[in-house]
């Protein structure tokens, strides 16, 4: 236990050294949150908002949040893995006493979280300075909300350490990557709520794990589902999409590590 | 004149070597091609979604707004392939390979925007040309003479302006190395939001991306005029024709900027 809080504790201070990337990231969410809510509000006032049951405030609010769960989730990709597996570093990875998998978890975390708090928590403030959002006003919702962050977090992880290990059969897998990240863009809600979508669009994204990365968390942050068993089963999918691309990154990481033994190192 | 043919061909000869060379890796190519295409027709997906929901978005109906993102995602899409390299600037000044640009006779732009030539940046131009002649057909137009002419200058002075944006904003790097993403925001995040009509934004927005960077010349202007549309900003009509005189205003402040920042540039020293 104690070496996965140093794994973390130190990707969060590697991560914590990038200040000039950093506020630049802060500057390009908050600018992203504010045209998307504008954009939202110009919809809401054709009649939008009403079609969907979604009001000006609860769209403004989904932009900036969105905004602030990109970097955390890793929305927009994550490569390292991929990088070590297609130059080779990676078998000193294989070789360390310590299961890979958990490895790159932990040190995930320790990014995720320096990046959610650093890049994601500013665009929120800068964009309550300009409009009213919708927050959630228990500390049950606030807790929910936290729950909700970590599991996106986690499937990110899971999703992004599958796609990273294919570079072991790809060798390049950065064509893959780019359309994992667009399709996440679009069926996650960072493009636009998937409540906005015809329903059986809307159900397409509701069937995919992307909407565990970005939706659902917003939607929790601003308290759209509705008593608790709605909130358990929408934290509930999350944790289900984590455990399920949690397993497969497993089983595609062992098939990399007998491919590796064959080859000889 | 003599120079400026020689600069020409010579620029010629590195973007075709650049084209053959990557022409060897032809799936992956192809593989590029089409996600840039498809990146970019997100775009459009979204504008279609949101119309599905709506009749109209700041009083612009679908055809309108479909010439906009016509008009703004086909500048953005030539600038992209003819300028935007400017921008790896930044990864050679971190590398601090960025010194052998300064070595050679040539300037410094036309190097850069030679040697990371991509072809496949051409595909964001495949859903912005198409959707504009669809939208162009389908918007209700009183196609006069200069609506006509204005067409083909709006798209030719929209790229220019872009081009400038580009290398305005990747000229950030040599003073602060790192804040690639500020530049994005101007780049990405001006032709994201000129493909809606300019006066949905709160005013500040307007001033900034509109005409402090006059991206509003790119199309929002040109298509006031060119679709007779709701104009509750009340922009004169002439205005319409200052597109191709913004351009080269923004072409020249770039080129300034751009030296000012090659001077203050100071080598890693590697």
């Amino acid at each position: 236990m104690r070496l996965w809080f140093e794994v973390a504790r130190r990707s969060f201070r590697r991560w914590s050294t990038y200040r000039v990337a950093t506020a630049a990231g802060v500057f390009t969410n908050t600018a992203f949150g504010y045209l998307r809510a504008y954009i939202l509000i110009a919809v809401a006032a054709a009649g939008g908002a009403a079609a969907t049951g979604w009001d000006e405030a609860t769209l403004v609010t989904f932009a900036f949040i969105t905004q602030a769960l990109l970097a955390g989730t890793g929305a927009f990709g994550e490569s390292e893995l991929a990088e070590r597996v297609r130059t080779g570093d990676v078998v000193v990875d294989m070789y360390r006493p310590v299961d890979l998998q958990a490895w790159w978890l932990a040190s995930w975390l320790g990014r995720s979280s320096f990046t959610f708090l650093a890049r994601g928590i500013p665009p929120v403030l800068l964009g309550a300075v300009v409009f009213d959002l919708v927050v959630p006003t228990t500390v049950v919702g606030w807790l929910a909300f936290l729950v909700s962050v970590l599991l996106a977090s986690l499937v990110g992880f899971a999703l992004r350490f599958g796609v990273n290990l294919t570079a072991f059969w790809l060798l390049d897998n950065r064509g893959l990557d780019q359309l994992v990240t667009l399709v996440l863009t679009f069926f996650g809600g960072l493009l636009l709520p998937v409540v906005l979508f015809p329903s059986w669009l809307e159900s397409v994204a509701r069937a995919l794990p992307f909407a565990a990365m970005v939706q659902i968390p917003a939607e929790v942050f601003m308290g759209r589902h509705e008593g608790a068993s709605e909130l358990a089963a929408a934290l509930g999918s999350q944790l289900g999409w984590f455990l399920a691309l949690g397993l497969v990154g497993r089983m595609l990481l062992s098939a990399a590590t007998r491919k590796v033994v064959i080859q000889g190192g | 004149m003599g120079e400026l043919r020689v600069l020409a061909r010579t620029y010629r000869r590195l973007v075709g070597a650049k084209i053959r060379s990557d022409w060897q890796y032809r799936l992956s190519f192809a593989f590029f091609l089409l996600s840039q295409t498809v990146v970019t027709a997100l775009d459009l997906v979204v504008i279609l979604v949101l119309f599905d929901v709506v009749p109209s978005l700041g009083g612009w109906d679908l055809a309108q707004v479909a010439v906009l993102y016509g008009l703004t995602t086909l500048a953005f899409g030539l600038g992209d392939l003819f300028v935007s390299q400017v921008e790896t600037s930044a990864d050679h000044i971190r590398a601090g390979t960025f010194d052998q640009f300064l070595l050679r006779p040539l300037p410094t732009l036309l190097q850069i925007s030679a040697r990371e030539f991509a072809l496949r940046r051409v595909g964001r131009s495949i859903p912005a040309a198409t959707t504009l002649v669809v939208a162009l057909a389908a918007a209700d137009i009183d196609w006069t003479l200069d609506r006509v002419l204005l067409v083909p200058v709006t798209i030719a002075s929209g790229t220019a302006i872009f081009g400038a944006v580009w290398v305005v904003t990747a000229s950030i790097s040599f003073w602060a190395v790192g804040a690639r993403e500020v530049a994005n925001t101007f780049t990405y995040g001006g032709s994201f939001a000129h493909q809606y009509p300019l006066h949905i934004f709160a005013r500040w927005v307007r001033t900034l991306l509109g005409w402090v960077l006059p991206m509003a010349f790119i199309a929002y202007v040109p298509a006031v005029h060119l679709l007779d549309a709701h104009n509750p900003l009340d922009l004169p009509r002439w205005l319409a024709a200052t597109p191709p005189l913004v351009a080269v205003a923004a072409v020249l402040v770039a080129r300034a900027v751009w030296s000012a920042g090659i001077r203050a540039y100071q080598s890693t020293g590697s």
